[in-house]
C-alpha cells in the first residue's frame, strides 16, 4: 500500500500536495472569514470565482487523461461538462418549484412555453441524488457509446477531433430549441436553493467552493491511481505505439473506451459543481470554442502530467478574468498569442520548463549518473533525447 | 509458376501440400492433430504442427499479394522465409497476425479448429502468436523494465490492469529476460533513448515475456552491425526449439547463419521450400532472387 502511494509521487510531490490541498480547502476559507479590513481577507465575491476555476481545473485533468496521456484530442468534452450542468440545473430547477416568477410548479420556461405538464425525462430530478446519479449516468454512457462505435471505427487523430467538434455542436443546436425541454436559449437560471440552502448566502458559497476543492483533490488522486497503474502504463503505450500494444494482446480499443468515459465522467462532475456557482447553464457552454480553449489550457500547462493541465487552467482563467475586465478586447488576441507562442517555444508547456529549470539548476551538483525515472516524468524524456543524439 | 512447393527435399520431408490438401477436409469434421498423425507422410508423424497456413489469397485492388498460399509449420521449428521485395512476405504475417483479413483461406494455431482470420489482433496475440515488426517497435516513453512488464503474458482486461501488481514470479521473469537480451543494465532507460540494436533485442525481449507459441520476427537484422547481427542470430536459436520461429530477412547472410528451412516467397506464391543449401542450387530461386 504505501509502496504504491509512493508511485503516485516521491514524499517532496506528496508534501507539495498537501501543502497545496491545505492551502486550498482550509487556507482560503479561513481567510475568507477574516473580518474585511485585514489586508489578507479574501473577499467574498472572489469565493464562487475560484470555485468556477477549480472545476475549470477537474475539466483540464479529465482531458489531459484522455489526450496527454491516450493521444485522444477530444475537441469536444464541453459537452460532457455542459451535460453535467443541465443535470445539476434540472434539479436546482425542481427545488424552486413554485417559487418561480409564475409561482407554478413547473419551471419558468415550461410556464411560458405553455407546456403542462413535465416532459417525462424531468422526473425524478427533484431528489437530489437521483440527479447526481442521473448526471454522471448519462453523460457517462454518452460517452461508452460514441467512444465505442469511434473507437471500434478506428477513427483517430484530427478526424476524431472533429467528430467531437461535430457532436458538441450538434448537442448546442438541440438544445437551443425550445421543444427540447431544457429553456432553449436561455437555459436554465435564477437557482434559489441547492440541499435546501439559499444559493444567494456567503456560507453558501464557500460550501461550494470547498466542495468544489475536494472534489478536485480526490479527482486528482483518481486519476494519478490510474495512470501510475498498469492500466496507465498501456494507455501511454497506446498513446505511442498502439500496433505494438494490439498485438501484444492488449484490446486498445477497450482501454481508449474505458478512459473516455471516465475522463466524461468526471468533466461532468465538474460541470455539476460548477453551474450551482455561477447560476446558470445554457447551450452556449457546449459551443465548439470552449472545448478548444480547454485543449489549449492543457497545452499551456503541459500535456500528460496532470499537475500542468492543472495549472494551465487555472493560469489562463486567472489570465481570463483579469484581462476581460482591464483590456476586454485583448483577451482573444492573448489566448492566441499565448498558443501559439506555448505551440513554438513550450512544447510541453509550463510545467515543462519548470521542470528544465529545476534541472539546469540542479545539473551542476548532479553527478551523470543516470536518474530514476519516476513516472510522472515521462515528459521529460524528449528533451533527453535531443541531448543523447 | 505454380503454386507447388519444390520437389521432396531428402532429408526434411518438405513438401506441404499433400498435408494441405488432406487438412482442408478433414478440418471440417475432425482433429487436425488426428490428421497429422494420420497423415499420408509418415515424416511428421512424430511432430505435431504448430502453425497451419492454408490456401491464403489476398488482394489489394485487385492486385494480388498472396495467391493460395499454403504453409506448414511444425513445432520448434525455425524458419526463415525469403523473397524479393513486393513478394507478400509482410502480408503473409499480417494475415496470420490478423492485421489483414484474407480473401480467401484460413490459419490454424497448434490443435485449435478455430480458424484465426476471423480473430482480432489482440485476440490472436492472447492466443499465442506474438509478431516482431520491421522497424523496432517499443513504447518510447516506458522504461526497458516497464515494456517488458507490458508485454508479460497475463491478463489483458483493463479491470484487471487497473488492480494489477507484479507478482515475486512475475519479477524474476522480466530479470530472466533482460538477462537474456542483455539489457539488465539498461532496464532504467527510456526504451525511445536505445540505440538501434538495444531497440530490436528489447522487442525480441518482449515477445519473450510474451511467451508466444509461435513467433513471427520481421527483418531483425536490418540496420545492425555484424556483432549485433551474430548475437541476433544466437537469440534467435534460443528462441526456437520450444517456440517455433518464423523470419523473415533480406540478409541472406544472415538467412544462411540460422536457417534450418527455408520457404521463398515470389509474387505472392510459393516458389520454393527447402534446405538453405538445396534452396540456393535452385534455378528457379536463383532467376528471380539469389542471382541478382
Amino acid at each position: 500500500m504505501r509502496e504504491r502511494l509512493l508511485q503516485f509521487h516521491g514524499r517532496r510531490g506528496w508534501l507539495i500536495l498537501a501543502i497545496a490541498a491545505a492551502a486550498l480547502i482550509v487556507l482560503v476559507p479561513l481567510l475568507n472569514s477574516l473580518p474585511k479590513s485585514f489586508p489578507l481577507s479574501v473577499p467574498d465575491y472572489l469565493i464562487p470565482l475560484l470555485g468556477k476555476f477549480l472545476c475549470y481545473g477537474m475539466m483540464a485533468i479529465a482531458m489531459d487523461m484522455v489526450w496527454g496521456y491516450t493521444g485522444i484530442l477530444s475537441l469536444g468534452h464541453a459537452l460532457f461538462f455542459a451535460l453535467g450542468g443541465y443535470g445539476m440545473g434540472m434539479y436546482l430547477m425542481r427545488r424552486m418549484a413554485g417559487e418561480g416568477v409564475y409561482r407554478s410548479n413547473l419551471p419558468d420556461f415550461m410556464v411560458f412555453l405553455d407546456w403542462k405538464e413535465l416532459p417525462w425525462y424531468w422526473h425524478g430530478f427533484q431528489h437530489f441524488g437521483f440527479a447526481v446519479l442521473m448526471l454522471l449516468l448519462v453523460p457517462g454512457l454518452l460517452a461508452l457509446v460514441f467512444g465505442w462505435f469511434a473507437f471500434r471505427s478506428r477513427i483517430k487523430g484530427v478526424y476524431l477531433s472533429i467528430v467531437t467538434q461535430a457532436l458538441t455542436f450538434a448537442a448546442m443546436l438541440l438544445f437551443f430549441q425550445n421543444a427540447t425541454g431544457f429553456g432553449g436559449n436561455n437555459g436554465l437560471t435564477d437557482f434559489k436553493r441547492i440541499l435546501g440552502h439559499s444559493l444567494q448566502s456567503p456560507s453558501t458559497k464557500l460550501g461550494l467552493y470547498i466542495v468544489s476543492a475536494i472534489a478536485l483533490l480526490l479527482t486528482y488522486l483518481l486519476c494519478r491511481f490510474v495512470v501510475t497503474s498498469k492500466l496507465g502504463r498501456v494507455l501511454t503505450a497506446v498513446r505511442d505505439a498502439e500496433l505494438k500494444t494490439r498485438f501484444c494482446g492488449y484490446d486498445s480499443i477497450n482501454y481508449k473506451v474505458f478512459v473516455w468515459t471516465l475522463s466524461a465522467m468526471l468533466c461532468a462532475l465538474a460541470g455539476a459543481l460548477y453551474v450551482p456557482q455561477v447560476g446558470i447553464i445554457n447551450p452556449s457552454e457546449m459551443q465548439p470554442s470552449n472545448s478548444i480553449e480547454l485543449a489549449i489550457w492543457v497545452a499551456v500547462g503541459g500535456r500528460g502530467t496532470l499537475v500542468g493541465a492543472l495549472l494551465g487552467a487555472l493560469l489562463l482563467n486567472g489570465a481570463k478574468s483579469y484581462l476581460t475586465a482591464a483590456f476586454p478586447s485583448a483577451w482573444l488576441y492573448f489566448l492566441g498569442g499565448i498558443f501559439v507562442l506555448v505551440t513554438l517555444f513550450l512544447p510541453r508547456g509550463v510545467l515543462g520548463l519548470m521542470t528544465t529549470m529545476r534541472k539546469k539548476r540542479a545539473a551542476p551538483e548532479k553527478t551523470t549518473a543516470p536518474e530514476p525515472v519516476v513516472a510522472g516524468e515521462m515528459l521529460a524524456a524528449p528533451e533527453k533525447a535531443v541531448e543523447s543524439s | 509458376m505454380s503454386a507447388q512447393p519444390v520437389p521432396d527435399s531428402t532429408d526434411s520431408g518438405a513438401t506441404t501440400s499433400p498435408v494441405a490438401a488432406e487438412a482442408s477436409e478433414s478440418t471440417v469434421n475432425g482433429d487436425l492433430l488426428e490428421t497429422v498423425a494420420d497423415g499420408p507422410r509418415p515424416q511428421v508423424a512424430s511432430q505435431v504442427v504448430a502453425l497451419w497456413v492454408e490456401n491464403l489469397t489476398v488482394s489489394f485492388d485487385g492486385f494480388r499479394a498472396l495467391n493460395d498460399v499454403t504453409l506448414l509449420l511444425d513445432r520448434g521449428e525455425l524458419r526463415c522465409i525469403i523473397g524479393p521485395n513486393g513478394a507478400g512476405k509482410t502480408t503473409l504475417m499480417d494475415c496470420i497476425t490478423g492485421k489483414t483479413r484474407p480473401d480467401t483461406g484460413s490459419v490454424y494455431l497448434e490443435s485449435r479448429l478455430h480458424n484465426l482470420t476471423e480473430l482480432s489482433e489482440c485476440e490472436i496475440a492472447q492466443l499465442g502468436i506474438g509478431r516482431k515488426f520491421q522497424r523496432p517497435t517499443v513504447s518510447p516513453q516506458h522504461t526497458v523494465y516497464e515494456n517488458c512488464e507490458l508485454a508479460l503474458k497475463g491478463n489483458r482486461g483493463v479491470f484487471h490492469s487497473l488492480f494489477a501488481r507484479l507478482s515475486k514470479a512475475d519479477k524474476e521473469r522480466i530479470d530472466q529476460v533482460l538477462e537474456t537480451i542483455g539489457l539488465k543494465d539498461l532496464k532504467g532507460r527510456m526504451a525511445g533513448l536505445l540505440a538501434h540494436g538495444h531497440k530490436q533485442w528489447l522487442e525480441i525481449g518482449m515477445l519473450l515475456a510474451l511467451d508466444p507459441k509461435v513467433l513471427l520476427i520481421d527483418e531483425p537484422v536490418a540496420g545492425m552491425t555484424q556483432p549485433e547481427m551474430e548475437r541476433t542470430a544466437e537469440l534467435m536459436h534460443r528462441l526456437a526449439g520450444e517456440r517455433t520461429v518464423v523470419v523473415v530477412e533480406h540478409d541472406m547472410e544472415f538467412v544462411r547463419s540460422i536457417a534450418r528451412k527455408v520457404t521463398v516467397l515470389h509474387e505472392g506464391r510459393i516458389l520454393a521450400e527447402g534446405p538453405m543449401a538445396e534452396i540456393q542450387r535452385d534455378p528457379r530461386v536463383i532467376e528471380v532472387y539469389l542471382g541478382t
